[in-house]
């Protein structure tokens, strides 16, 4: 949909600016005018925007509808598990008496804040049958880094200096290495084995003395429940290490089964995705970090304890004796925090349960109903979601990528492509719990439509999208000339 | 009849119709994976509750809260009341952009896109800086990144932090450089040392105390030595102020709360992240590159994405994923309403504002100001009278909240033996003259 | 396909000696590889003067969504590198064996030349790789 005038989006804010244009009005000044400083300390080249507000809400409103998202369109993107964020849960995290509370302010002026943060770490510590819970850190990888740092501080504390090794799935995402490299550990691959777990075989081969622990992702990254996981366990913990859960993959578990029992030591948890809270085209998250007893004096500061009787409890925040220390500079994503105790609040223990049942289900109903026409590396009972291959239509001329670009034009995003990294043209679709079977119907109906036009029309699929904005970028030139703001053209340059 | 949640749409009559599909007649069949001895475990969570419910419930915690809006406010040290204009929260929660995920489908992601290079340039402007990324955490973990990154620059280990940065910031540096191995040396701000090894000389504007430091020095100080000069800084201030780049700052992050996004009891906030261009390929975070289409026409990508963890792993500049995308939005907004005219009165109000209540509070009997002799923005020093704790106490009985006491451990040490009962203050564009001269008078009469 | 005036390795780096007598010559990567790679949008190189050893990382080179290690074909020392590829990497694409050179060296010892691969002996390694 072409949109004129100023309505139209090409033109970015700089390119829009008229002199004297403003976007708002604001109070005049009601005290005495003050000296100003020395005016070399003053500066006469701030560039910004000159625009009205009506082109301001324009602007960003025709920006929006360039987007696809969960609540315009299917999100069946792997790993992220793209569920449908609930209204309510953004509408109360905006409520003064949430929104407005300064981070220092004193805790007998922030008792419902810091009572809702106790609540929270008790229904994660009970979801994740942990011990303990700090709620500091932002995002997933900010999780991993704060638990890899438990895992050395814990090996550190026992006078235990050798263990420089973190184990880690050829499966998993990026960030685990790149989390245990950044707390100064030595990253070394542990690869699966033909039905997609941990392989054992090699696992003994690592576990020692020098291994630190290992970072896994249950269920995998493949969408398995690792059917050996128990005995991982157990031989990283004969070998002294411990055991980091990545909790990316939560919400297949909710209610099945609890980290703890199954002998992880630590783990986080993306709130941006198990608990609903939006994503918001790349954040904000919360990465919530759950241990085991022997961990709890090592958690990230800070974390929230109760004191005093009955009804008169209070609440404040307290550094855990052995911290790692503070891991961002107040308490954590507080208002990601409080839509997160909103979803599990209204959920509650059937509806958490629900979750998993139906997360599982969905996926399930995609595999059989696409396994005769995609290639499925690994033929078990999936869990949240279903990984493919598009190897078949390869061999056919069409790759995943130009499949996953077709279903643009069908009205859906695009699956996780190319992940994992050991599955070749892999398509990993997670459809999540909220999605009704009509829409998987369709979906399954398009990933149909798009392998016949493989045979029929190839190109078509190979063009791939027609339909959206712009059409296949050129990501070479990006990279090649990094064009990473706008400036002015000055004699026929654009780089003044 | 088996609870049936509004978010989740599967009937039970759905559920026997799909699992038959699958040759299946229970739920609990999709899930014999997992050790039976550990499936199915008991969940102690509390029942369902209506939307209605979870609204009382919850507006009862939020009552037992003080928001800033209910009454005069002094208190910054990291995180500010300002200003934001309604059309903030009402384009940035549009569910197009709110529910959309990382722009990894750049064909389906345009919009969050295009405002990522908005937010580029705009950060880079404010900052007088050549390139700026698309966020990260907050200010204390981008400040963080930025001694991280300087060290890979230089391939130098040892990080010299100014004793007036935020001391909330520097145990996060800490937190985040030691177990690389890197050294944090904490560094008189009058006399900082700088060596051959050091990386990076690392300072807050203005600093933690509101004070304005000789950046240029700073900045001449590291480049003697090689290291690079690494900021926090606060963009509000960047309205009035020279900016971080005009005094060839190497590396400038700084906390994006101000800009647009409320205060939230510390989150989410907004990581800001610029550096000088010949870094870019050791900056830490997403970067949105302009570039065409197939059809010529302009479009964006997320680029030079070799940097991060999805492609280097272990060898990436930072493990950062997911960061703050929503508010960088937010701060895009809030920057494009307010303008260039807009953020200059912002800053002009804070300045004049926090002068006045600065000058007022000097005039009191027992009060001073022990680092007036320098040039500040919106927050001062005062040194109280009477221990700031109690002063704070007795000012919340007249619904005022008082300003951060620096008398406790934290900060005692960092101050000199004379400001013993110190306490900072922060005036910002929403402190009216009335709240100032309610805040002064109190002062007067408690003092 | 492969030129026969020059030497292989498996890692797919080419050396070809310019002047015997001063031990000049050009390294760079082959056909296969640029293929391999896609799009190439950087090349981080080892500057003037820095010292290469035989099969030792030398660099890196970045395509959009990929980085691979580049190794050195010989033990010597950079000279230049070739001054284009920085504002137009894509020549190691369009160009590999000529205009996309890399480095120009000097090799310390011409034996070194006899570990590596002929053009044909590579012709039958990379046709081993599919």
């Amino acid at each position: 949909m072409i949109k004129g005038g100023n309505r139209n989006t090409a033109k970015l804010l700089m390119e829009r600016s008229v002199p004297d244009r403003v976007g708002s009005v604001l109070p005049a000044l009601d005290v005495p005018e003050q000296p100003l400083p020395d005016r070399a300390l003053l500066r006469d080249d701030l560039a910004l925007p000159e625009v009205s507000e009506p082109e301001v809400v324009q602007y960003f409103t025709g920006l929006s509808q360039l987007n696809y998202s969960i609540d315009t369109h299917f999100y069946p993107l792997g790993s992220c598990t793209m569920k449908y964020n609930p209204k309510i849960n953004d509408e109360v995290a905006f409520w003064p008496g949430f929104a407005g509370i300064h981070p220092l302010q004193p805790p007998e002026l922030a008792q419902g804040a810091l009572e809702l943060l106790w609540r929270l770490q008790g229904f994660l510590q009970e979801i994740t049958g942990m011990a303990g819970v700090s709620l500091a850190t932002l995002a997933g990888a900010h999780g991993e880094l704060a638990g890899v740092l438990m895992i050395r501080a814990c090996h550190l504390a026992r006078g235990d200096t050798a263990r420089r090794k973190m184990a880690i799935p050829d499966s998993a995402h990026g960030t685990n290495p790149a989390s245990a490299a950044m707390a100064g550990f030595e990253v070394v691959t542990l690869p699966s084995d033909k039905a997609g777990n941990v392989d054992l075989a090699a696992l003994r081969q690592l576990a020692g003395p020098d291994l630190a622990g290992v970072m896994i992702t249950l269920p995998s990254t493949l969408g398995l429940f690792d059917t050996h996981i128990v005995e991982v366990c157990r031989i990283v913990h004969q070998a002294g290490g411990l055991v980091y859960g990545d909790g990316a993959n939560m919400n297949a578990l909710l209610g099945r089964v609890k980290l703890g029992d199954l002998g992880f030591d630590v783990a986080h948890l993306n709130l941006h995705k198990t608990f609903s809270t939006p994503h918001g085209g790349g954040g904000p998250g919360a990465g919530p970090v759950c241990c085991v007893e022997s961990l709890l004096p090592y958690l990230a500061a800070p974390v929230v304890a109760r004191g005093g009787d009955g009804p008169d409890y209070t609440y404040r925040l307290m550094t855990p004796e052995a911290s790692i220390g503070k891991v961002s500079a107040f308490h954590g994503n507080f208002g990601v925090l409080v839509r997160a105790y909103t979803y599990i609040r209204t959920l509650g223990e059937a509806g958490i349960r629900s979750i998993s049942a139906n997360a599982v289900l969905n996926a399930n109903y995609i595999l059989q109903a696409l396994k005769d026409t995609y290639h499925l590396p690994y033929d078990r009972r999936c869990m949240h979601e279903v990984v493919f291959s598009a190897d078949w239509q390869k061999a056919r001329g069409v790759s995943g990528l130009e499949i996953a670009k077709r279903l643009l034009d069908y009205g859906f995003y695009a699956p996780t492509m190319y992940f994992p990294l050991i599955v070749p043209e892999a398509l990993m679709i997670e459809p999540t719990e909220s999605e009704t079977r009509e829409t998987l119907d369709a979906f399954i109906q398009a990933l149909r439509d798009i392998d016949r036009e493989i045979t029929d029309n190839p190109d078509l699929v190979r063009q791939a999208p027609h339909s959206t904005p712009v059409t296949r970028l050129d990501e070479a030139r990006a990279a090649r000339q990094p064009n990473l703001r706008w400036r002015r053209e000055r004699s026929g340059s654009e780089y003044p | 009849m088996p609870f049936q949640s509004h978010y989740i749409p599967n009937t039970q009559q759905e559920q026997a119709e799909m699992l038959a599909t699958l040759g299946l007649s229970s739920i609990d069949e999709l899930f014999l994976d997992i050790p039976q001895e550990h499936r199915n475990p008991s969940l102690d969570l509390p029942p369902p509750m209506s939307e209605l419910e979870i609204q009382r419930e919850l507006g009862g915690l939020a009552a037992r809260n003080r928001p800033l809006g209910s009454g005069p406010s002094f208190l910054g040290a990291g995180s500010y009341h300002h200003f934001i204009p309604a059309i903030v929260k009402a384009l940035m929660t549009r569910g197009e952009f709110l529910t959309a995920y990382t722009p990894y489908q750049p064909e389906a992601s345009q919009g969050t896109l295009q405002v990522i290079y908005e937010f580029q340039t705009l950060v880079s402007n404010l900052y007088g800086m050549e390139v700026a990324n698309a966020g990260m955490y907050d200010g204390a973990t981008s400040l963080a990144e930025g001694a991280l990154m300087a060290c890979r620059v230089t391939r130098r280990s040892q990080v010299a932090v100014s004793d007036t940065v935020s001391p909330a910031c520097v145990e996060v540096i800490r937190t985040y450089c030691q177990p690389q191995g890197i050294a944090v040396d904490l560094v008189r701000h009058w006399d900082p040392q700088v060596t051959s090894q050091t990386a990076c000389l690392v300072a807050q504007y203005p600093n933690f105390y509101g004070s304005i430091e000789d950046i240029a020095g700073l900045a001449r100080l590291a480049h003697g030595q090689e290291a690079l000069l690494v900021l926090s800084a606060d963009p509000t201030a960047m309205g009035l102020l020279q900016s971080p780049g005009h005094y060839d700052a190497d590396i400038v992050t700084g906390e994006g709360q101000p800009l647009g996004i409320p205060p939230s009891f510390g989150g989410p906030y907004l990581g800001l992240f610029t550096c000088k261009q010949q870094y870019i390929r050791q900056m830490p975070s997403r970067l949105v590159g302009r570039t065409v289409d197939r059809l010529g026409r302009t479009g964006y990508v997320l680029t030079l994405q070799t940097r991060e963890q999805h492609i280097r792993r272990e060898r990436a500049t930072s493990n950062i994923c997911t960061n703050e995308a929503l508010f960088a939005l937010a701060a895009t907004i809030y920057l494009a309403a307010l303008g260039k005219q807009g953020l200059k009165q912002v800053a002009e109000l804070c300045y004049h504002k926090a002068h006045y209540a600065a000058a007022r509070i000097a005039e009191l009997p027992g009060y001073s100001l022990p680092f007036q002799r320098g040039a500040f923005f919106q927050e001062f020093v005062a040194q109280c009278p009477a221990p700031p704790a109690e002063i704070n106490r007795r000012l919340l009985e007249r619904n005022i909240l008082g300003g951060l006491d620096l008398s406790g451990p934290v900060y005692r040490p960092l101050l000199p033996p004379a400001v013993d009962k110190g306490m900072l203050l922060c005036v910002t564009e929403m402190n009216t003259r009335a709240d100032i001269d309610a805040l002064v008078a109190a002062l007067g009469e408690l003092g | 396909m492969n030129p026969d005036d020059r030497k292989y390795t498996k890692e797919h780096e080419w050396v070809k000696l310019e002047n015997a007598r001063t031990g000049l010559a050009l390294v760079g990567i082959t056909h296969y590889a640029q293929d391999q790679l896609g799009d190439i949008v950087y090349f981080d190189l080892p500057k003037p003067g820095a010292s290469l050893k035989q099969l030792q990382k030398m660099g890196e080179v970045e395509s959009v969504k990929a980085v691979s290690d580049l190794f050195s074909p010989v033990t010597g020392q950079v000279v230049e590198t070739n001054p284009e590829l920085g504002s137009h990497p894509e020549l190691a694409n369009h160009d590999p064996f000529n205009a996309g050179w890399l480095l120009r060296v000097t090799i310390a010892g011409a034996g070194e030349l006899q570990k590596l691969m002929s053009a044909a002996e590579y012709d039958a390694f990379i046709g081993g790789l599919h």
